[in-house]
């Protein structure tokens, strides 16, 4: 198992390999990827279809609860096959259409890739691990869309496709690993058995929240909806495999594989219902005002979304089956639409279906998937798309009190994808061939074959549907565990439901005749764009990005001045806080009385000095000044009976006073002074801090302290270091490691000036 | 393996660099000595580390003064899993200055530099001294400092200034912390001053200490609103500089702070306020800083603010598991910095700029080096199951664990400002359509370069995304040493006894 899940990355990573030794044999040999796995997976159906699921389990990071599992059910198989299945035709169609591409080979290498994360979320039994897969999706679909690289436009919808789903991803994952946070566990199958845990948590609402943010934006729910007409830029089999086949459904699968772990309360119910609600109308609306076939089936695939979502969310078992059912049945008749728009595309060059008719007369092939497609999309009677809508009908129809409307919503969807689907599927082929395409001939069987497969097992699923009974059983079984038994049949008498039914393809029928598509209606609708979600969403990123320059620009504004005062007035806030809020703060004011009048001179001294700093106009005054504060110190640690130190300092202070004013001489003089308000800024920060650090010095001076290092220092300098100057011995001795550190800090600083003083890589300045 | 052999990478490192000085106006034998001896180095770190994961933690006694009386050096699992890994950046950067620096900036000492600053990051990590600590820091700036300006550029000399600058004051900091600490407890020993410390009644001066150390360490470790320095200056030196500075300085920052807040100043909950809030900001901040910025090295560098805030999220939150997650990220976050600049580096031998806007057209005509490119950028947005998605479920966890719902929606918002600002990077330095290139004033570009110099700087990139790669797909092993660096962290008595070398009663 964890071959076929592997193997579509592993077909990835080689490929560039691969392609140096042939490139023109990849579009002949990775078709047989997804092929194989499909036969596999056929292969198993049988045991799954006996057993309820399988299980295979590969230990990752096992510390941290977080494995391979993989587990396939009914629901895991139907995508499992949809994927495959799917996939196969997808690339063999991709080899032609592509063909000659320059970068064909990288396409397979994204299209492997995504393959396999899509089979391995939909696979995985562990939360984690599904995410893995749930990102690696995003991440290919990006590749994906921004396949033709050198358009502007694809690289913006990839970047817009990226950043909607990869933000309900990150969501998502941190409503996951709230779910094991609470559970205590990842695994899927464990958390089936206790649902109750999350329903009565305290964080239930958040975990749902973050939860339906992943959802809907990887499958498109309105008001996230608006990523997927962008992702169209890429090119059609790209479109008919991750952006409506497969990946924009793994928000509903992961909405129903949660439905029995989350779901039955009224937030998660109502959510569903009304978010679906909008969206699947909102979107059908909005296909009636489109007129490029892959913008109108971009719109009908985020409503058919929608319908999924609101099925989930009325939630009665034959909503659910009606889901489940739908689910196939849209990627049959939806894939096919894709495909055909692919091959209109391909051979006409426009996709305006306005300027299209009549092409049956030269690709019947072609015409007939569309027509089928188109019927299966409409539910007439004798396709799979009839008897999906009839549970569906059923299943919303006995519902709640509010069945009535719900139902009603239901059907004007239904209707408008009626006129959808016609368009797309009917209205190139039919009517008079314009004398522009006369010449249009049917492409190699590579393109037209894909979307013919599919288009009859719209029919033959539909005429026969007792074959997917078992199958579909499975699929209801995951979905609703106790799922009774069912028959899927043409036939359910007369009631309302078949009544509506025909209500449906009466409208829709009769919407199709009436109401054409029209660029002028386009137009119109263009003056309520400003409130399009994407409008609101792009403004919003403007601020947000206005914001980021701001923020940015007033913290690193380019003065170090400033940025020293920040770090200050941290430090002095939170110490000064600290300091006040943590400690009983006694001075012992009687030790001023010891203060010896030389020590007092000194004092008087040095804060002197540091006004005549703060008040000259002359650079070197100030370094005389700041000279003289050192040299008053020197005096301080010879009071102290610290003459070394005090040789030390006196030494270090002269020098850096020389130095500072061989420097200084050569610059011209002081232009400008800081102003007298940013004076007294800095001043009273200086007057803070110093302050601050002041007080906690007397502080710590006059805690109790231990002297158990410095005493040892004392007794044993000499038993043992043999040393009779303490200092001496604990600089090259006890700390001995300290000197021999600082002595190579002074070996760098060296070889640092050298540098500096011998390297010069500025351009040249010409005279 | 004697004891004494903990400080061998130090010495080695030393040795080494002393041995470079030697050959100062020959650079080929330094590049070729430079590469050898990084290597070397690796090598014995991963002794170190052998021994130190299987036998547990080494202590050794300078000068055998029993401790708390001389500098103690100790190698537990979190130093010396720093230590290899700042010898593994070593020798990437060493291989790759090799085809990428100036021959001018070469023969002005930046292999002994190098290795000098690796010596300082060493002794940074395996010291159970704070004063030592100190010391170890001095070299780590001096040495970054005489990095940043060999060359002397206009830009760089103004970038050095402020770094240096600032990071004198985080010194000063760090210094006056020290001083006020030994005032109250009299001893600069580490673990000596985890047992001291426990015993003082004024918890209030501890704690003012504490904050002093909060600002000396943020400063280092570029956290809000104290981070200036980086965003000033990480764009101007050459990017062989910049990716050793931006794979390991901010990490020592962060490498200290999580020792000294689990170690000496345990139990704030005051302070884990603070750095919760600090590394929100300090997420923020970065992410808007690399959203706005249109230099490649501008960019990374505000990223390293904003997954510096991942790590401060973890040691703010101070559970078991966050901490967890700041290793793992640190683990994850010292190889993809490095790589990324190096990658930026590549860029600008190919191109002549690191501008996005100008860039274009690497996809198409370099594919191959592309996805190689892909690997660390990706890697750094923590596309699963790449190395950087790994700690965030750590730090998720860890917050919940500690009720942090506002850090956790940072780290989200953080790693969605990765993945918006990287995706960007790519549509346009990688997707985009080439311009014609800016005419070079000095130097060649990429295309021009022979085979040998151009395996100098792809094998680098090469070698630390294999070792991206293991970390993301072998996170098994990488959690579990996390996992135990975390619980050896969060329980010091193995640290302290072993450093003391006397039985404790419980803490």
């Amino acid at each position: 198992m964890i071959f076929a899940v592997i193997s579509g990355f592993l077909s990835a990573a080689l490929l560039p390999l691969f392609s140096k030794i042939n490139k023109n044999l990849v579009p002949k040999v990775y078709p047989f990827v997804p092929l194989g796995i499909f036969v596999y997976l056929l292969y198993l159906m049988p045991s799954v279809l006996q057993e309820g699921s399988l299980m295979w389990n590969y230990p990752w990071v096992p510390s941290f609860g977080v494995d391979l599992v993989f587990r396939l059910d009914g629901l895991s198989l139907l995508f499992g096959l949809l994927i495959t299945g799917i996939g196969t035709l997808v690339f063999f169609y991709t080899s032609y259409y592509l063909k000659g591409d320059e970068y064909l080979d990288r396409f397979y290498g994204y299209l492997s890739m995504f393959m396999a994360a899509m089979l391995g979320l939909v696979f995985s039994d562990n939360l984690i691990c599904l995410f893995v897969f749930w990102e690696l999706t995003s991440i290919s679909s990006f590749f994906l869309i921004g396949y033709k690289n050198n358009d502007p436009s694809s690289r913006k919808s990839a970047l817009t496709a990226l950043g909607i789903t990869g933000f309900g991803g990150l969501v998502l994952l941190a409503g996951l690993i709230w779910m094991g946070f609470v559970s205590g566990t990842f695994s899927f199958t464990e958390l089936i058995t206790t649902p109750e845990v999350f329903r009565e948590h305290s964080s239930y609402i958040w975990i749902v929240v973050m939860v339906f943010v992943g959802a809907f934006t990887k499958s498109a729910q309105f008001p996230f909806h608006f990523w997927l007409p962008g992702a169209m830029k890429a090119p059609t089999p790209v479109s008919t495999y991750l952006h409506s086949a497969t990946m924009v459904k793994a928000g509903i699968y992961l909405l129903a594989r949660f439905t029995p772990i989350l779901g039955g309360t009224a937030i998660w119910q109502e959510t569903l219902i009304i978010v679906g609600g909008i969206t699947m109308l909102f979107a059908a609306v909005h296909s009636l005002f489109r007129t490029d076939l892959k913008s109108i089936l971009a719109y009908s695939t985020i409503s058919a979304l929608g319908i999924l979502v609101f099925l989930l969310g009325v939630g009665t078992q034959d909503a659910l089956l009606g889901a489940g059912l739908f689910i196939l049945t849209h990627a049959l008749y939806k894939a096919t639409l894709f495909l055909i728009t692919g091959i209109i595309d391909h051979e006409t060059g426009t996709r305006e279906v306005t300027r299209l008719a009549g092409l049956q007369k030269v690709m019947k092939p072609v015409a007939f998937a569309g027509y089928l497609a188109a019927l299966s999309s409409a539910g007439v009677p004798m396709f799979l798309g009839f008897i999906s809508k009839e549970i569906m009908y059923e299943g919303v129809f006995h519902s709640s009190s509010l069945a009535w409307v719900l139902t009603a919503a239901l059907v004007i969807t239904k209707v408008i994808l009626f006129v959808a689907g016609f368009w797309v599927g009917v209205k190139p082929f039919s009517g008079n061939l314009p004398a522009e395409y006369q010449k249009v001939h049917l492409p190699n069987p590579l393109l037209w074959v894909p979307p013919c497969i599919l288009a009859v097992l719209c029919l033959l699923f539909g005429v026969l549907p007792a074959v997917l009974d078992g199958f579909v059983q499975a699929v209801f079984i995951s979905l609703v565990p106790e799922a009774p038994e069912i028959h899927l049949a043409i036939w359910h008498g007369f009631n309302w439901i078949l009544g509506m039914s025909l209500v449906t393809l009466a409208l829709g029928f009769g919407l199709y005749l009436f109401f054409k598509p029209s660029t002028n209606l386009i137009l119109k609708t263009q003056t309520f764009d400003n409130l399009s979600p994407i409008n609101i969403a792009e403004s919003g990123g403007r601020i947000f990005k206005a914001f980021a320059w701001k923020w940015t620009g007033f913290f690193q504004n380019g003065y170090l001045r400033n940025y020293v005062i920040t770090i200050l007035l941290f430090l002095t806030v939170l110490a000064g806080y600290r300091l006040y809020d943590g400690v009983d703060i006694h001075l012992d004011w009687n030790q001023i009385s010891q203060i010896t009048p030389s020590e007092f001179l000194v004092v008087v001294l040095m804060v002197a000095s540091i006004f005549f700093a703060l008040i000259t106009k002359t650079r070197t005054g100030v370094i005389v000044a700041l000279g003289i504060v050192g040299l008053a110190n020197c005096l301080f640690f010879l009071y102290y009976s610290a003459p070394d130190l005090a040789m030390t300092q006196f030494s270090i202070d002269t020098l850096t006073v020389l130095l500072f004013m061989l420097v200084l001489v050569q610059l011209p003089r002081n232009r400008s002074f800081s102003s007298r308000k940013v004076r007294l800024r800095d001043g009273f920060l200086s007057l803070m801090f110093g302050s601050l650090i002041a007080i906690l010095a007397l502080e710590v001076f006059e805690a109790p302290s231990y002297t158990e290092v410095s005493d040892y220092y004392a007794e044993n300098a000499y038993i043992l270091a043999k040393g009779k100057n303490v200092v001496n011995v604990i600089l090259v001795d006890f700390r001995g490691i300290d000197t021999m550190v600082e002595t190579v800090v002074l070996v760098i600083a060296a070889i640092g000036v050298f540098s500096l003083l011998n390297l010069n890589l500025n351009p040249f300045k010409k005279n | 393996m004697s004891n004494i052999w903990i400080v061998l990478p130090i010495l080695f490192q030393l040795t080494s660099a002393v041995l470079l000085l030697f050959f100062w106006n020959y650079i080929k034998i330094q590049k070729i000595l430079s590469a050898l001896l990084s290597l070397l180095g690796l090598g014995i770190s991963l002794v170190l580390f052998k021994e130190v994961y299987n036998e547990g933690l080494l202590v050794t006694q300078s000068g055998n003064w029993s401790a708390p009386f001389g500098i103690s050096f100790v190698a537990d699992t979190f130093g010396t899993t720093m230590v290899l890994l700042a010898s593994v950046a070593g020798l990437a950067v060493s291989v790759f200055a090799s085809a990428s620096m100036t021959k001018a900036r070469l023969q002005f000492g930046f292999y002994p530099m190098l290795h000098f600053l690796i010596m300082g990051l060493q002794g940074a990590f395996l010291t159970g001294d704070i004063f030592n600590l100190y010391v170890w820091f001095e070299v780590i700036i001096i040495s970054s400092f005489v990095l940043i300006t060999i060359g002397g550029k206009k830009a760089q000399l103004e970038g050095a200034i402020k770094y240096v600058a600032l990071n004198l004051l985080a010194s000063v900091f760090f210094l006056i912390g020290i001083a006020f600490l030994y005032g109250l407890t009299g001893s600069l020993n580490m673990a000596d001053l985890a047992l001291k410390v426990q015993e003082i009644d004024n918890k209030g001066l501890i704690n003012v200490t504490a904050s002093l150390f909060l600002v000396a360490f943020g400063i280092k470790s570029a956290v809000f609103p104290l981070y200036f320095w980086l965003p000033a200056s990480y764009h101007t030196p050459p990017p062989a500089v910049a990716a050793i500075f931006g794979g390991l300085l901010t990490k020592v920052g962060v490498y200290a702070m999580v020792r000294t807040f689990t170690l000496i100043f345990v139990g704030d909950e005051f302070l884990s306020v603070i750095l919760s809030v600090m590394a929100a900001l300090t997420i923020l901040s970065g992410g808007l800083g690399a959203m706005v910025h249109q230099h490649l090295g501008k960019i990374f560098g505000y990223f390293i603010i904003c997954h510096i805030g991942f790590m401060m999220a973890g040691v703010g939150m101070m559970t078991e598991l966050a901490i967890m997650g700041t290793v793992f990220y640190l683990v994850h976050d010292i190889v993809v910095k490095t790589n990324l600049f190096m990658v930026s580096g590549i860029v600008l031998k190919i191109n002549g700029t690191q501008n996005i806007k100008e860039l274009g057209g690497m996809y198409q005509n370099y594919p191959l080096l592309s996805l190689l490119m892909a690997i660390p950028l990706f890697s750094l947005v923590g596309i699963p199951p790449l190395s950087g998605f790994w700690a965030k479920l750590f730090f998720i966890q860890g917050g919940l664990e500690s009720n942090e719902y506002l850090l956790i929606a940072f780290i989200v918002l953080g790693s969605f400002l990765t993945l918006w600002v990287i995706a960007k990077v790519w549509a346009e330095v990688f997707w985009k359509k080439g311009e014609n290139l800016p005419k070079k004033a000095r130097g060649i570009y990429f295309r021009e370069l022979g085979r040998r110099q151009k395996l100098a700087l792809i094998l680098p990139v090469v070698f630390l995304s294999i070792i991206s790669l293991y970390i993301g797909l072998g996170a098994e092993n990488i959690v579990s040493l996390s996992e135990r660096i975390a619980k050896e962290l969060m329980n010091p008595e193995a640290y302290i006894e072993a450093v003391m070398s006397k039985k404790l009663n419980a803490l």
